[in-house]
């Protein structure tokens, strides 16, 4: 599905990946943890195609594909999707407004004619469902007023509707309770299945007693220093990154 | 040049039309003004980011040489005509009944030119026509010199107005160029409400310019909600001169969306004659190429309690200039006064230029004042975030101009008329995104 070899990325002169290489597998579920300001953002943003960001060496293949010259836009069409941190507000634009014009150009990006209107309101109502949204919720304006969880759960909302090979979730755990907690990783766990991948990215174990990984990776200082299996997110979360620090050393 | 032919046209002018003496002293005394202060230059403080320099050159028809008829087939984009609404239409500076829906039922929807000559109308012609409109201003004198022709609109007491008022002058481009001076008198009773819309809309790409000034006297209590729509094609220039005198408890709110023309100058003042006042002044200005929009703005606060929100967003590209100046006055007597000021602007190319320039002057001491200017680029976060949700990039910034200006738009209170701006955003932008933005 994704293979990262060699990938170097800088910000303004800065290093920021110093030489990633990461295989991820359709039906996989991997996570990449690691202490805050080690690149994990980084990372899903350069996946993304964020242009703030200098690929300087190294190449980013999605399906066979070279993708690092990708536009934004053409690797979301490519079925690249990523859960923000902080989703940005656009005001006016309603939650609907903002799906239907995000898959009806995927679909025209593909080839494809606009989803016809009534397929459209099924599929919205099937996912909002999942997510546990309300249809009040569905008319507001796009992430305006929304809290940390509404916030999220509409980006786990989005991610069902558009259906990705690759979704991203970029700390997507930080600032839900509980109970938005449990219903974002059930619609993630909904959604996962043999044609797609998910790459969770998150500075704590939590998230991970709900979305169960299949690989662990341990980002620090813009390389993966430890890989595993998900028992390596307990020995962090007992031990502590220190504990990888020093034995790495 | 323009000034010497506008000088000897107002003889022939005072001779053709039948006037009585009153409004003859007042036209007399407004071409002198004129005379001793010409067309306002940069040196002038108030038209320091706008010259009219250029504009001026054109050897402009004063008069119009003969009537034009349009078809309404022709010109029914430019109506709100999803809903009903009176019209007071003029092509070329002269009524057209045709395509007008005037009324006298209840209420005056009609024309000025029968206004100024009807005895029944007298009363309220000496009360109010040139009351309000500044006597000293050049441009607002060179227009009360030859005003003649306009909307009349006066809506009695207690009346709520079912249907909006379009006001729309049209410019046929049958003269080479042309200048038109209308002027519009506007009463809202007691009580009233009214919604009007005025629009300026040339129909080929011969220069006008237009140097129209409204009155409106909104009495006691009364609802005024007035929205321009200035998306003329961009040979045209407009100077708009709006003055409004507020009473007890009246509400007015002013929408001004410029989105085309070659110059547009807005001077939009407001008075304040009462207490419990509310007036809204807002706008949106979406330019490029080398158009100039300036929003020259005062709010006179002269009685306690009284409140004024303006909030004017600009989105400026190419070689756009746009110009923001808003003065709020608040005298020694206005204590409690609120006045609110915001001014956004969006510069999408390094050749766009925008002049922001706040007046506060308060002379009371129990007063809540503010202003805010922003001035900046579009978000690259919020581009990332739709571009990675498969919106390409030029509807991804379509979509954040329309949220940049959406504060604006969601406070226009006909919905057909919110539809129309929205379309004419995204034609503006050059998107279609499947749902009316």
């Amino acid at each position: 599905m994704l293979s990262i070899k060699n990938l170097h990325a800088s910000i303004e002169d800065k290093a920021i990946l110093k030489g990633i290489n990461l295989q991820v597998n359709a039906g996989e579920v991997h996570a990449i943890m690691g202490p805050n300001g080690a690149g994990k953002s980084t990372l899903s943003s350069i996946i993304a195609g964020n242009e703030n960001y200098t690929v300087t060496d190294g190449e980013i293949i999605l399906e066979g594909e070279d993708i690092s010259d990708f536009s934004v836009e053409e690797r979301a069409h490519k079925g690249v999707f990523l859960s923000f941190q902080y989703p940005v507000e656009i005001p006016g634009v309603s939650v609907t407004n903002f799906i239907k014009t995000s898959i009806n150009e995927t679909r025209k990006a593909n080839g494809k004619e606009d989803m016809p209107a009534n397929e459209m309101l099924k599929l919205i109502r099937e996912k909002s469902e999942l997510l546990e949204i309300d249809r009040k919720f569905l008319s507001r304006s796009l992430n305006e007023g929304f809290s940390g969880g509404e916030k999220k759960r509409n980006e786990i909302f989005q991610m069902a509707m558009l259906e990705p090979k690759l979704a991203i979730l970029d700390e997507t755990d930080s600032g839900l309770d509980i109970d938005a907690l449990r219903i974002v990783a059930n619609g993630v766990n909904k959604l996962k299945n043999e044609n797609n991948a998910v790459l969770v990215i998150t500075h704590y174990q939590r998230l991970l007693d709900y979305i169960i990984p299949d690989f662990v990776h341990v980002l620090m200082d813009g390389k993966i220093v430890k890989s595993g299996g998900k028992e390596l997110a307990y020995a962090l979360e007992e031990k502590g990154y220190d504990w990888i620090k020093s034995e790495l050393v | 040049m323009l000034k010497e032919k506008l000088l000897s046209s107002f003889m022939a002018f005072e001779e053709k039309i039948d006037v009585h003496s009153h409004l003859h002293d007042i036209r007399t005394s407004a071409i002198k003004n004129f005379e001793s202060k010409g067309f306002p230059t940069k040196k002038e403080e108030a038209w320091k980011y706008t010259s009219l320099n250029s504009i001026l050159k054109n050897d402009f028809s004063v008069f119009p040489k003969h009537e034009n008829s349009i078809e309404f087939s022709d010109v029914k984009k430019y109506f709100i005509h999803e809903i009903d609404t009176y019209k007071v239409i003029f092509v070329d500076g002269i009524f057209s009944s045709f395509l007008s829906a005037t009324t006298h039922d209840g209420l005056d929807v009609c024309l000025l030119s029968s206004a100024l000559s009807k005895p029944k109308y007298k009363e309220a012609v000496d009360e109010f026509f040139n009351k309000i409109a500044n006597k000293e201003e050049s441009l607002t004198s060179l227009n009360t010199a030859f005003a003649n022709e306009g909307a009349y609109i006066n809506i009695p007491k207690n009346k709520v107005v079912e249907k909006p008022i379009e006001i729309i002058y049209f410019s046929t481009g049958v003269e080479n160029a042309l200048l038109v001076q209308p002027r519009n008198l506007i009463i809202v009773g007691e009580n009233a409400h009214v919604q009007i819309i005025e629009r300026h809309q040339s129909l080929n790409e011969n220069p006008v310019l237009t140097n129209s000034v409204t009155e409106i006297f909104a009495q006691k209590r009364s609802n005024v909600d007035y929205y321009k729509i200035q998306n003329d094609l961009q040979t045209a220039n407009l100077i708009d001169n709006t003055y409004i005198a507020q009473k007890h408890e009246s509400n007015v709110a002013v929408h001004t969306f410029s989105f085309g023309g070659n110059m547009t100058r807005n001077n939009l003042n407001f008075y304040h004659q009462g207490e419990r006042i509310e007036s809204i002044l807002k706008g949106i200005t979406i330019i490029g190429n080398k158009q100039h929009v300036d929003h020259y703005t005062l709010v006179q606060h002269a009685t306690p309690n009284c409140e004024s929100h303006q909030n004017y967003k600009n989105i400026l590209s190419d070689s756009a200039i746009g110009v923001f100046n808003g003065k709020i006055f608040v005298e020694k007597e206005a204590q409690k006064t609120n006045a609110f000021q915001q001014n956004n602007n969006i510069l999408l190319s390094d050749k766009a230029t925008i002049n922001a320039k706040p007046q506060l002057e308060i002379f009371a001491d129990d007063v809540k004042c503010s202003h805010g200017c922003t001035i900046g680029q579009l978000d690259e976060n919020a581009m990332f975030y739709m571009q990675q949700r498969g919106i390409p990039k030029k509807e991804a910034k379509a979509l954040l101009m329309y949220a940049f200006s959406n504060e604006v738009i969601e406070s226009i209170k006909i919905p057909e008329l919110k539809q129309r701006i929205t379309k004419i955003i995204a034609t503006k932008l050059g998107v279609n995104l499947g749902f009316d933005l």
